[in-house]
């Protein structure tokens, strides 16, 4: 009953093409966003806000970025660590041979950069499909991770190989990066670039540029003959999805850890948003974020669970059984949905609509 | 320009003044090419058959060489925990293919990529919470001693997992060519609506085929673990099972042993005369470039089916 849009009648063509034009969603879209925004900073603790929400925002937008290469376009790609990490070692050199660049410019940047990489790595997409792309992205992932750990200039020559954030400020004082830097306001810039960059997203796929990379990825040789190039529609696809991850990796480095080396943005990185993006929901934004949630909560609770029902397990078991658990559930996943946690949403929502009726 | 010598000029002038170091070399890259056969012949096995892309393959060879060790260390004799151990991989076959693969059945290939991932997370744990995380050394008598034959420096360690790898390949090949099962795989993995119009039962086959790659799997595990001892690492030697998996192609076993030699003989050659240009350690990531040019010029691999795309 509560969730029915009859008699929500459009009377214009922006009413018509509204990104949500379900009054329903509208209010839920606001009421999240409010929570996010007033809510989470004012009753979130510090442990909350630096090790749960803004990992799981980071994740999300790296997930985002592969989902629109690999849920739209359909181009398997193993190599988001690798861009992830060509975004953080670009914001660490543009912020620190520019000073008085802002971390704003510094980031879109940094993600243009990444673009630039991720269309370079994509030219053997032309060619390569499926599980041979996936192994050929891998390339991308090992040759990248090599060279920022080869090369000192990537890192200043420092002796360690890290890089660590210098403090940045947006509006002037309201410092965002470094050590200084108050929970609070990393979280909020976070979150805006997340929100902003999802609504960008959003957008992206509804129009003819996500339709075209949808056409390619259900059958590339037909969306080829109904005038869709598809150089041009792979690699677009290529620079968004690495502009995204370019970004997350620049947040990763310089708002959650601060301070990484190239190990940080390993294979297993890739995999980890592989994970999400299949979990969440391929072709869909949403998903994203859902995977993102599932990945990154679900070892904290595991983590965590024993110790809140007064067991005392050694550590070791613990990994194991996390591990296991994890595993398991993966597999139950996809068994009960194989199309995600975005599906289940979809489902839960059709079947709201009918509700109190069975049809 | 010292760069550019360095690679185009340096590399050979070094190869042509010293022939038998580039030999050495060369047999020193096929052996190791082996090894990554090993594991690579497992992916093929259970792809051909189930166009299952089996990430868990890494896993299953940790597994079933912790299991070996484990068995090993409980005081059984050797071929008793091989026996032991392959009855395990059974087992496991089995309940992979009833808890995993029946339920997602007719699913999209990456759910089922993923289904695999998930099993990997699950050995891993498990196999650990069975047997202890820590480095089990493991000897079954295979000896290592460097032997020189012809003015060229082996190891007989390599030799023998040479050996072993020829024969477990010719082994399958008799298996697939010559018995009724294996006459089976082959049609379940040329066409799976046929073969079970036909009256082959498919969950039968999947289960053979999972048994026998895991039965792969345990000798690739016994080989590394005698190499490196049995630990974590073992399981990403999967992940340069890969670039051997390009190169030869997902359903073609000879192409695993042509693309393991080939990316274990270009590694070495890479990095031993390339590797100074580019400042060492290109090993990391030489293997997956050669298998990206190469899939530029080949999208199939070398003896893989021929992709043909109807509309």
């Amino acid at each position: 009953m509560l969730y029915r849009e009859v008699g929500q009648f459009k009377a214009s063509y922006t009413a018509d093409q509204a990104i949500f034009p379900i009054r329903q969603d509208r209010w839920f879209i606001f009421a999240a966003l409010a929570a996010a925004y007033l809510v989470i900073p004012a009753v979130g603790s510090e442990y909350w806000l630096l090790t749960i929400m803004i990992p799981f925002l980071v994740y999300a937008l790296a997930a985002l970025g592969l989902n629109l290469l690999t849920g739209y376009a359909g181009q398997v790609s193993l190599g988001t660590g690798g861009f992830m990490a060509v975004g953080a070692f670009a914001t660490y050199k543009l912020t620190t041979a520019f000073p008085g660049l802002n971390i704003v410019p510094a980031l879109i940047i940094a993600g243009t950069i990444t673009a630039l990489v991720g269309m370079l790595f994509g030219f053997p997409s032309l060619r390569i499909k499926g599980f041979y792309l996936a192994v050929a992205t891998l390339a991308s992932q090992f040759f990248l991770i090599w060279m920022f750990n080869k090369f000192p200039w990537f890192y200043n020559y420092s002796a360690s190989g890290v890089i660590s954030a210098p403090p940045r400020a947006v509006f002037g004082q309201v410092y965002v990066t470094g050590a200084e830097a108050d929970p609070r306001a990393k979280y909020l810039f976070v979150l805006t670039v997340v929100v902003l960059l999802a609504l960008a997203a959003k957008g992206l796929v509804r129009g003819h540029i996500g339709r075209s990379w949808m056409a390619i990825r259900d059958m590339d040789i037909a969306a080829e003959i109904i005038g869709i190039r598809p150089l041009r529609t792979k690699l677009l696809a290529f620079a968004l999805s690495s502009f995204y991850c370019g970004i997350a990796g620049a947040m990763w480095a310089f708002i959650y850890t601060s301070a990484v080396e190239a190990s940080a943005f390993e294979i297993d990185r890739s995999f980890q948003i592989l994970f999400m993006i299949i979990i969440g929901g391929l072709g869909s934004i949403l998903g994203s974020f859902l995977g993102a949630a599932f990945i990154v909560l679900l070892p904290i609770f595991l983590d965590n669970a024993p110790r809140l029902v007064g067991l005392d397990v050694p550590v070791n078991l613990v990994t194991n059984l996390q591990s296991m658990i994890f595993g398991a559930l993966i597999i139950f996943f996809l068994i009960v949905e194989p199309n995600g946690l975005a599906r289940l949403w979809a489902i839960g929502k059709e079947k709201l609509r009918l509700w109190p009726f069975p049809h | 320009m010292d760069f550019i010598a360095a690679v185009f000029l340096t590399p050979f002038a070094n190869m042509w003044s010293n022939p038998e170091f580039v030999l050495e070399v060369v047999i020193g890259g096929l052996l190791s090419g082996v090894m990554y056969s090993l594991v690579a012949l497992g992916f093929v096995l259970i792809y051909k058959a189930s166009g299952v892309f089996n990430f868990a393959q890494g896993t299953m060879v940790l597994f079933a060489a912790l299991t070996f060790v484990g068995l090993i260390e409980h005081g059984l004799p050797i071929w008793g925990a091989f026996v032991l151990a392959a009855a395990v991989m059974v087992l496991l076959a089995v309940g992979i293919e009833r808890l995993m693969l029946r339920p997602l059945v007719n699913q999209e290939q990456i759910i089922l990529f993923m289904g695999t991932i998930g099993l990997a997370f699950f050995l891993d744990g498990f196999g650990q919470l069975l047997w202890g995380s820590d480095v089990h050394p493991l000897d079954i008598g295979i000896p290592k001693a460097p032997l020189i034959i012809g003015g060229v420096l082996v190891n007989e360690f390599d030799l023998v997992a040479a050996a072993v790898a020829g024969s477990l390949v010719a082994a399958l090949t008799l298996f697939f060519q010559r018995t009724a099962v294996g006459r089976a795989l082959r049609a379940v993995a040329d066409d799976h609506q046929a073969a079970q119009s036909v009256g082959i039962p498919l969950r039968s086959i999947w289960v053979i085929v999972w048994s026998v790659a895991g039965v792969v799997g345990l000798v690739a595990g016994i080989m590394w673990g005698s190499n490196l001892g049995v630990q974590f690492s073992i399981s990403l030697v999967a992940l340069k099972a890969l670039p051997v998996l390009i190169l030869g192609g997902f359903t073609s076993v000879p192409g695993a042993i042509v693309g393991g030699l080939l990316v274990g003989v270009g590694e070495k050659v890479a990095e031993v005369f390339w590797g100074p240009a580019f400042g060492g350690a290109i090993e990391d990531w030489f293997a997956y470039a050669l298998a990206l040019v190469f899939l530029l010029f080949r999208p199939q691999g070398l003896f893989g089916e021929r992709i043909i795309e109807r509309v």
